[in-house]
Order: C-alpha cells, then structure tokens, then sequence
C-alpha cells in the first residue's frame, strides 16, 4: 500500500461547491478597479462619479439576467449576509426582538407568534437565523425532506399558517445538490396568499395596527440559490420568488462579494447601522471590484450554463457509475438525477470520511466529508441525517463537486486511487465485515 | 498548524496515520490474544477494539494490535499508544495503565483540543481490556 503514496504534481480540485477558483475573464474585468477606478461611489467628483457608474451598471446587468428591476439587487458580502438579511431583516417588520426575562417577546406587531417555514437541510445560514428566532418568541416548521432530498410541495401548503410571515427554502443543496421543486412551492405560497387577501376584503380585519399592509403580503418566499447560480435557470418571475440570494465564489466570481434580490414591496429592516448605500438597506463602502466580478461572473456562468451543464451531467453520471460499482458498499446520498451537474455524494461504509479526504489530499486530490470528524462542533452532517440514514452514512460521507477544470481523466484517476485508500482503511476499521 | 506545507495535523499524527502499527488486519484466531477490551464515543461514531497478550508473570505486554472506525486523529493515537506500551521489553500493566489521554497528545506533538475526547479512546479501550483480563483469571 506504500506503493499509492506518490509524488503529485498535478493537483485535481474536486471540491467546487466550497469554493471556485476565479474565472480569469472575471478577473480581468476587475482589473481596473483596484488602482485606476478606486473611487468610492458615493463621492460628488469624477473618480466617484466613475466608481458609481461602474456599481450602477453592474446592478442593471445582474438584474438583466435574473429579470428584476435594479432596485431590486442589494449587494452583500457573501450567502451568509444574503440569507441573514432576508430572514432576520423580513422578521424584524414583526416584532422588535427584545425579550423579556422569561424569553417572551415584549412587543409583536402581529396576534400570536409569527412563524417560518423551512427546511431540515437548509445551510446553516439559514438555519441558524431560524433557530435564533426560535429562541425569541418565533414558531419554526423545519420541513423533511424525504430520502431523495427533495421537499414536497404539498408539505409545505400543510405547513403554512395565517401568521407564516416567510418561507425560505434553498433552490439547491449544498451537500447533495439536489434541486428544489422553486416554481410548485412559489405557486402554492402565491395561492395561500391570494386566498388570505381574499379572506380579508370579505370581512372587517380584527388586526388595526399599522404593520397591516405588510401582513396582507406574507408569508414572503426566501431562495438560497447560491449553489445553483452557476447551472440553473434565474428568472425571478418564473420561479416566483420575492427574495434570493446569491454570491460570486461559487461561480467563479470573487469571494466577498453576493447579493440579495428582494422584490419591490418588501421591507427589509438592515442588519448593520450606518450611510445611505444600498437604499439604506446596506450600509457600507461598496466592494465595487466586487460587484464588477460578480456582475462578469454572473454573466458567463448563466450564459455558458447549458453547454456546462451537458459536459458536466455526462461526468457526474460516469463518476457515480464506476464509484458505486467499484467500490463495495458505496451509496449515493440523494435523488440520481434530480441534483446539480456537478454533485457526487457518497456514503462509503466502514470508513470514516476524514481519513479518505486525507488521504486524497496526500494523493493530489481535493474533496469534503460530512463526517463530524471534521466540524468544529464534533456534528455528523445534518443533511445526510436529514435523509434519515443511518449514522453511518453520514461518517462514511464524501462530497466531490465538479467544475470547469476537470476532465475524464480526473475522474479515471480518482477511481484508480480511491478504491485502494477505501480498503487500506476498512482493513483497520473496527466495524467492517471482512 | 494549518501551513500549507505543514500537513493539517502534526507530523508525528501523519505519520502514524499513514503508516499505522500494530493494528490488526484479520480477526483474532481462538486463544491468539489474552484480552480484548472495546470504548467508543457515540458523538463523534468513533469505535475502538483492542487485543493484548500478556505474559503472565511479570504481567509484561507483549503485544498489543487494535481497529478503529475513526478520524485521523483516533488512527494515530491509537498507533502510538500501541508503540508505547510494546516497545523495549514492553509496559507491565500497571505502568501502561497510567498512560493519561495528554500523555499520548504530547507524543502526537499536539492535537486540536475538540478533538481531544472524541479521537483519543485507546486508554479507554486499553482499560477495559486490562479490566476484562483481570476478570477473566478470577474465573
């Protein structure tokens, strides 16, 4: 087995869905923006001027290729940002988050607790928002999502109450990548909506306050699309979405840099105080080599996606065939088809996902586990555990995602390796029948 | 940690992870070991299984082989407490029972405190074995 210890030159990046190396068309476009055109947009003089013209124009050009009106992009820095100002800058139109000594909330603009619909597999920007609402006063419906990974959309009517002021449902997973039914689930918050507004003008509202108009609008419909901004179709409308979020390092666009789409109508409260950017909703300095990336990378990765797509379905499909073939005791983690071009997930029985990507690492190869070896919080991967599988899979788990980069070859060099390491360490594991 | 040429782990970690000792490659045949003892910690899924042979009068290890469904870092404890109880003329149990979870991390050159309960079991499992040997010859 010393015999698979070998010099790599080469390294064989496997691990898109972390991050994407930058587009060099991408790079190019922000060239400009960090020595020449370095003005800050909010300034009155020409190097402003320039600096606003560039982040103006960037903004009409997203919002092209999501069909939204510029107004409706606010720039953040990054998903995580996205995704908590969706969620905590929708619920506090709600309530103001002050609790008294017993966690109650001391004030809320509406009759009882509101409420959130989610999901089990959510990312933990998401989540973690949801839970911290939890805490103060807010009920959450954590929505499972069945062995494949995908939600029904009849779970989510069940689901929605008189008082569910957002739903926030990712368009595809992080780990798996499989892709959420967007335009079933939007249709079904649209009709929920509709029949409450209905309900309303019929008769003679109970509730006079002034957050009323607003209430007449929920729930809202929150879309991570972060890891689905490279492969899938973006069009607001179509989806129906009021809120998504996007960011630029996973589609070969810069890291520090995303967005937030919230259609017009929807009050957002800012998480941070300070100047007037971003319609007051963001606050801050804009990341104008930022959002030159995001708008260059945004643009390439939705006009090439289909091509991608078709080259990368191909290899995910050949990937997973040799792995779940060669390797005894291998299953795909979620739906075969319905997922991302990009995602292979696997669990590999009788090992421990840590130690295959150590040794893949060794052997030139970048991957990811959703072993709790390697969280901080010692947690297995709450999305192979909301497949309901056992522990198990979720410790043997191993994500390889795709991109630009790789070839066949990668993959053939990937299943010569893998299959040796998989036995070298189901041979010293305490668990596997030999 | 965490220079890009330096591994992830220490060195020492490394090296044992890739080349482990001692462990045991095919099941135990009947009468090959005098004890067997088991620990695991359910949190992180990690399981351990320990063999030994004593030598009965000076109550000397003289072999010690083991497996684990563990990270990194319970591979490589695991290695290296093999290595200190067997060599020389090997540990009487006594001593090796005094071997503590830092005395193997400061071995290792250090591993990161979360991983600390979850990853080092050996003296867990070795404990157990010593337990269930001792059982065994009061029978």
């Amino acid at each position: 087995m010393s015999s698979i210890i070998i010099y790599m030159i080469k390294r064989i990046y496997m691990d898109h869905a972390a991050t994407t190396y930058l587009d060099p068309r991408v790079k190019k476009a922000m060239d400009n923006f960090w020595l020449a055109k370095f003005g800050n947009p909010s300034s009155l003089y020409k190097e402003g001027r320039e600096a606003k013209e560039a982040v103006e124009k960037a903004r009409k050009e997203i919002a092209g290729l999501i069909n939204a009106k510029p107004e409706g992009i606010i720039f953040t820095s990054g998903g995580t940002e996205s995704d908590n100002l969706a969620i905590f800058g929708v619920a506090r139109n709600f309530v103001s988050l002050k609790t008294d000594n017993k966690g109650n909330l001391t004030e809320t603009k509406i009759s009882g607790s509101p409420h959130i619909i989610t999901t089990k597999f959510e990312h933990h920007a998401v989540l973690n928002p949801c839970k911290f609402l939890e805490k103060r006063g807010f009920d959450v419906t954590y929505l499972d999502v069945g062995k494949e990974g995908i939600v029904k959309p009849e779970d989510v009517k069940k689901a929605l109450r008189k008082n569910t002021v957002l739903v926030s449902i990712m368009y595809a997973n992080n780990e798996i990548g499989t892709v959420q039914p967007i335009p079933e689930i939007s249709k079904i918050i649209r009709n929920f909506r509709n029949a409450k507004h209905e309900a309303r003008n019929s008769k003679v509202s109970d509730f006079g306050f002034r957050i009323s108009d607003l209430r007449e609008k929920t729930p809202f419909f929150h879309v991570d699309a972060c890891q689905a901004a490279g492969y899938l179709d973006l069009n607001v409308e179509k989806l129906g979405v009021d809120l998504m979020t996007i960011n630029g390092s996973k589609i070969y666009g810069p890291k520090g840099i995303g967005l937030l789409y919230a259609k017009k109508g929807i009050k957002l409260e800012p998480l941070m105080a300070g100047g007037e950017q971003e319609r007051k909703i963001r606050p801050g300095t804009e990341n104008v080599p930022g959002i030159i990336g995001l708008a260059s990378a945004l643009r390439i990765s939705q006009k090439e996606k289909n091509k991608e797509k078709k080259r990368l379905v191909a290899l995910r499909d050949y990937f997973i065939k040799r792995l779940t073939a060669e390797i005894p005791k291998s299953f795909l983690n979620g739906h075969p088809k319905i997922r991302l071009p990009n995602n292979i997930n696997v669990s590999i029985l009788g090992t421990e996902g840590e130690s295959i990507v150590l040794y893949l690492d060794e052997l030139g190869v970048a991957c990811s586990t959703g072993s709790a070896c390697t969280s901080e919080s010692l947690e297995p991967s709450h999305v192979i555990m909301a497949l309901g599988k056992p522990h198990e899979y979720s410790h043997g788990s191993v994500r390889f995602t795709l991109g630009r980069r790789n070839t066949k070859k990668d993959i053939d060099y990937v299943m010569k390796i893998l299959p040796g390491v998989v036995e070298r360490l189901r041979k010293i594991s305490a668990t596997w029948q030999k | 940690m965490a220079k890009v040429e330096q591994w992830y782990y220490s060195d020492k970690v490394k090296e044992h992870f890739f080349k482990p000792k001692n462990f045991l490659a095919k099941d135990p045949g009947e009468g090959e070991f005098d004890a067997y003892g088991e620990a695991g910690n359910f949190a992180c899924g990690d399981i351990m299984k320990m063999w030994l042979k004593i030598e009965p009068e000076t109550k000397r290890i003289k072999d010690l082989k083991w497996q684990t469904w563990g990270c990194a870092t319970a591979i490589a404890s695991t290695s290296i407490f093999s290595e200190m109880v067997t060599e020389k003329e090997g540990m009487t149990l006594e001593e090796a029972l005094k071997i503590t979870p830092a005395d193997i991390a400061k071995r290792l050159g250090g591993i990161p405190s979360r991983k600390f309960h979850c990853s080092v079991l050996a003296d867990q499992a070795f404990k157990n074995a010593v337990d269930n040997y001792y059982k065994k010859l009061i029978k």
